[in-house]
């Protein structure tokens, strides 16, 4: 850090304090405002833009975040960076995390890895777990889900994320129809699988929770119609990849 | 055999001393209790028999939840002797005693009030027995009488527009906790030993009111006691000494709770503190080759399927405070020794693992003392019991332990008492939205227009002043705690008079410490409506005689529950301010004035009777449960609304602070012991940050729709609301909706 510099600033849009959701424990979740990908299964079309953020330094988040430090650290939990996507805004992510890391915080990144490329290696030391989401591992089906994406970068990155050792939780958004085909799963599986340093595959069943803001902003859900998946349709997907060696929740 | 002997035989291997020459089972629990670290894995399954003996009475509560009641004695009041034994299954009860000579049958309690019989009898279809109805009304008087014989106007008036509502002045107050235990440990000679002596210190004392009193009551205790050994004899038992094993033990200390719910309907009868008590009877036969896990699991299974049927004849009106025919027989578990050591026991898991063993259940409402240091597998099993059947009530040890002392219990929902050493003056609560109402409307009530309290100049403006209310509002709350302190002391002069609670203060130290526990409800409510006044704009709306009616609030505010002291200190300074106000009273007997922040399920009441807030609730809408913040105000999150609530000082509100929190599964987790570990995590740094009381629920929105479709598929789905848990089924459908209009804190 140095020490003349303007303050650092981001596009916040909210924050919350989520319970064993978005990383081990309680924790305090930024989400920041602004993301490259428009999925289609996407519960926060709010976050995609920056301007529905509200500008805030990274000194003022992390503010916020201490007076729930305490509470924090004694339920084993700590701090997320969520989204949107939190590296559209690289700078400002890698000061709040650099930030809460100093305070002993555990910190995560919640991301799709689209935007790898912009963590560096100074972010990346701040941070202690990165939630990785990956949307398909088969490159059409990406670029369907996410309508503004590539299945690549997200590879790319979870390649150097393991050589650095650093843990991962893939999380894999199940939507019947769309992200289900086995061959697919299977392809999602054997990756993973060459990653040392993936902890574990969270198997998030789609819902659709989230309508009502794509009406508040006057959009329309493209899954509107989809059928959350049948529970035994999610263990059979969690079967499938626990058969790569992956401990998958 | 001498009583020494007799003595020496029953406390076989117990050890400490000053427990044998004084009545004091705190000293006895600290000698002779085993701290237990480990997880639940010894725990045994129910027997066969158990199983049994709990279908019986499954059937009956199908029947009772379709009638009301499943049927009620009308002819004999009850007394701790007025019923012959009653049994479920005599051939198949380890523990025996009913409060009337059948399971389920409730008796009429008249001494409290002889309305609150007359109702709760023509509700369910019964009618007043002629001769009961000419001896309350002719030779007898009640205690409901004699508080109406002595009310003064403000009271009345302030009763009748529902600012003070649920106060104990038509039935029995509750929420003293007797020491049963001691029964158990010393048997009844000893304990009318005591109370002779106590009385024969008083002969030298001359005959002033306060002694004359005091000689009375020691007498009654007396009278009581022996009344409670004729009940055991009934049942076949001499408890006139020391229990000699687990399943005596456990026999006595139910006798004494037994015959304590037969003198008494009050509002909360609550058990104590009795699980590690009991651990040392059931080390000791188990040590001794006398039981094995299975049959200590079995007699403790036995014992709480008793006191889930404890049952007392309500009225409907009653029932719409208090939903669900709660009894709270509350059970304080766990907690930490003043030693460091925790006072967590093998039989402590015991008691959680009936919730297993006999399916989820209200009663008896077991409340956790939680503190961080308590061992971890007990930790662990308790989060496991709330996700499984959130049955569970959290309270903070290491708020309660320093305030009182280690065997400290909890009546009813959150008010703790030193075990024996303590009672209270229940005093339902007054409702501090309201009062706002008033300030603004010059003591006029907002609904009726009555002038309810003392005559002030209105605020005025089109755009309320927060200087300007507050300093109204200040001075409606001083005429509030005089008025409310006014009505406490005539209604519990009056219950000492009529119905005074003889066996449960003969198992108290003599002299007794009291407290005179006051509440309030709608602090949320009043707390954001203060809030809007300051940060946002509050137009008044008048009708024609000049009443505010309506507000219009523009601009944000702060609402309570998001962790932002700007409004949090409001709430902060209400109760502080509200307690100073009450301890400036004069308190009957010289009482300890204490305040709580719960309302039970009465937040649906208070809301039917209260206006348009200025925080933009509309009037008749229901207030938040206890310290809640208002349903959906809170934006943030569970954690975020519960550091909010732990702000409130416990030191203004020592009789409790209430909070009740929904979170559906997923919202703790993705998996089983990740959720267990985040449920851990969370009381943790709840108790960390000083919060006070946690009701949790896991549960989700989909599980209750259902039960409201159809209830029968539900019978034991258990849910904890304000202090206390309910059948679900036994809920009024606009209780229903109000559990289900809270918030579900889930993942999105």
């Amino acid at each position: 850090m140095t020490a003349t510099t303007r303050p650092v600033t981001g596009s916040v849009h909210s924050f919350d304090i989520s319970i064993g959701v978005d990383g081990p424990g309680t924790r305090f979740v930024a989400f920041l405002a602004g993301c490259p990908l428009r999925c289609r299964y996407c519960h926060s079309p709010d976050t995609w833009f920056q301007r529905a953020g509200v500008p805030t330094t990274a000194a003022g988040l992390v503010v916020e975040i201490q007076r729930y430090q305490r509470f924090l650290q004694v339920a084993h939990g700590g701090v997320t960076i969520s989204g949107g996507e939190p590296l559209q805004q690289a700078r400002f992510t890698r000061e709040v995390l650099q930030r809460c890391h100093d305070l002993r915080l555990h910190t995560a990144l919640d991301t799709s890895g689209f935007l790898g490329v912009r963590a560096d290696d100074e972010l990346l030391a701040a941070t202690d777990l990165v939630l990785l989401d990956v949307k398909s591992a088969d490159p059409d089906t990406y670029r369907r889900v996410t309508r503004t994406g590539e299945l690549a970068p997200t590879l790319e990155f979870a390649q150097r994320l393991d050589r650095m050792g650093k843990p991962m939780w893939i999380r894999f958004v199940l939507v019947p129809g769309l992200t289900d085909a086995p061959a697919h799963v299977d392809g999602l599986g054997r990756f993973c699988a060459t990653l040392g340093s993936v902890e574990r595959v969270e198997v998030l069943p789609f819902h659709r929770l989230g309508a009502h803001k794509y009406t508040a902003l006057g959009l329309e859900f493209p899954l509107a119609h989809v059928e959350p998946p049948a529970a035994v349709l999610v263990d059979e997907v969690r079967e499938r990849l626990r058969a790569y060696g992956l401990t998958v929740f | 055999m001498s009583a020494t002997t007799r003595s020496d035989a029953a406390w076989r291997g117990f050890t400490g001393t000053r427990w044998r020459d004084h009545i004091d089972v705190a000293d006895f629990v600290r000698h002779n209790h085993e701290p237990y670290d480990g997880d639940g894995a010894f725990l045994a399954g129910p027997t066969a028999r158990t199983t049994r003996l709990w279908q019986q009475l499954t059937a009956m509560f199908a029947a009772e939840r379709h009638r009301g009641v499943y049927d009620v004695d009308e002819v004999t009041p009850s007394t701790i002797t007025s019923h012959a034994p009653g049994y479920i299954d005599r051939e198949h009860e380890l523990i025996v005693g009913l409060q009337t000579d059948a399971p389920l049958r409730r008796a009429i309690m008249p001494n409290g009030g002889l309305r609150m019989v007359e109702a709760g009898l023509s509700a369910y279809g019964y009618q007043l027995d002629p001769h009961v109805a000419k001896i309350w009304s002719t030779y007898r008087k009640s205690h409901n009488q004699g508080v109406f014989d002595a009310y003064p106007a403000n009271v009345l008036a302030a009763r009748r527009s529902h600012l003070i509502t649920g106060l104990p002045d038509a039935y029995g107050r509750g929420r003293i906790i007797g020491d049963y235990r001691r029964v158990a440990l010393y048997g009844v000679d000893r304990l009318v030993a005591d109370r002779i002596e106590r009385r024969r210190s008083l002969e030298d004392r001359r005959c002033t009111e306060d002694v004359i009193r005091d000689r009375e009551e020691l007498t009654e205790q007396i009278r009581a006691l022996e009344e409670l050994r004729e009940m055991a004899g009934g049942y076949g038992f001499d408890i006139g000494g020391p229990a000699r094993d687990a399943r005596e033990a456990v026999q006595w200390l139910y006798f004494a709770y037994l015959a304590a719910a037969k003198e008494q309907n009050g509002a909360a009868m609550s058990l104590g503190r009795t699980a590690t008590f009991l651990d040392a009877y059931l080390r000791r036969d188990l040590a001794e080759g006398r039981l094995a896990e299975r049959e200590a699991q079995e007699l403790i299974d036995d014992f709480v399927i008793k006191l889930r049927i404890i049952r007392f004849l309500r009225t409907p009106e009653y029932d719409q405070l208090f939903s669900g025919d709660p009894t709270w027989v509350t059970e304080a578990l766990g907690g930490m020794g003043s030693d460091g050591r925790t006072l967590v026991s093998r039989t402590t898991f015991r008691y959680l693992q009936t919730l297993y063993n006999l399916g989820p259940a209200p009663e008896p409402n077991l409340t956790v003392l939680w503190s961080p240091a308590l061992p971890e597998g007990f930790k662990r099993f308790c989060a496991q019991v709330s996700l499984d059947t959130s049955a569970l009530q959290y309270e903070n040890d290491d708020l309660i332990r320093p305030a009182y002392d280690d065997d400290t219990a909890i009546a009813c929902c959150v008010s703790a008492m030193r075990v024996g050493k303590d009672m209270q003056f229940f005093g339902a609560r007054a409702n501090l939205a309201k009062a706002l109402l008033y300030a603004i409307n010059g003591g006029r009530d907002e609904i009726s227009g009555d002038q309810v309290a003392p005559p002030s100049p209105t605020v005025g403006g089109d755009v309320l002043d927060y200087d300007e209310v507050m300093a109204a509002y200040d001075k409606t709350l001083d005429w509030l705690a005089e008025t409310y302190v006014d009505a406490l002391n005539v209604i519990h002069y009056m219950h000492d008079k009529y119905a005074y609670e003889r066996l449960e203060m003969a198992l108290h130290d003599y002299p007794v410490h009291r407290f005179l526990a006051t509440g309030i409800a709608g602090l949320s409510v009043a707390a954001d409506s203060l809030s809007a006044i300051r940060y946002g704009r509050v137009k008044v709306l008048r009708d024609e005689h000049g009443l505010a009616v309506d507000f219009a609030v523009e601009g944000d505010f702060p609402a309570f529950g998001n962790n932002d002291d700007r409004v949090d200190t409001i709430a902060v300074h209400l109760v502080e301010s509200f307690m100073d106000k009450i301890r400036r009273r004069h308190a009957y007997r010289h009482a300890e004035p204490t305040l709580s922040v719960l309302t039970i399920t009465s937040n649906v009441v208070y809301g039917k009777n209260t206006g348009n807030t200025p925080d933009g609730r509309r009037a008749g809408q229901p207030f938040a449960p206890g310290a809640n913040p208002m349903n959906g105000r809170d934006r943030h999150g569970l954690v975020t609304a519960a550091l909010s609530v732990a702000k409130l000082p416990y030191a203004s509100a020592r009789d409790g602070i209430s909070l009740t929190e929904t979170v559906t599964p997923d919202g703790l987790g993705h998996h089983r012991d990740e959720r267990i570990a985040n449920l851990v995590g969370v009381l943790d740094g709840y108790a960390d940050a000083g919060g006070f009381h946690m009701n949790v629920n896991v549960l989700t929105r989909a599980t209750l729709e259902d039960a409201m479709e159809h209830p029968d598929d539900y019978p034991q789905l258990t849910i904890r609301v304000s202090g206390y848990a309910v059948n679900f089924t036994k809920l009024t459908r606009e209780q229903q909706e109000d559990v289900l209009s809270r918030t579900f804190h889930g993942a999105l």
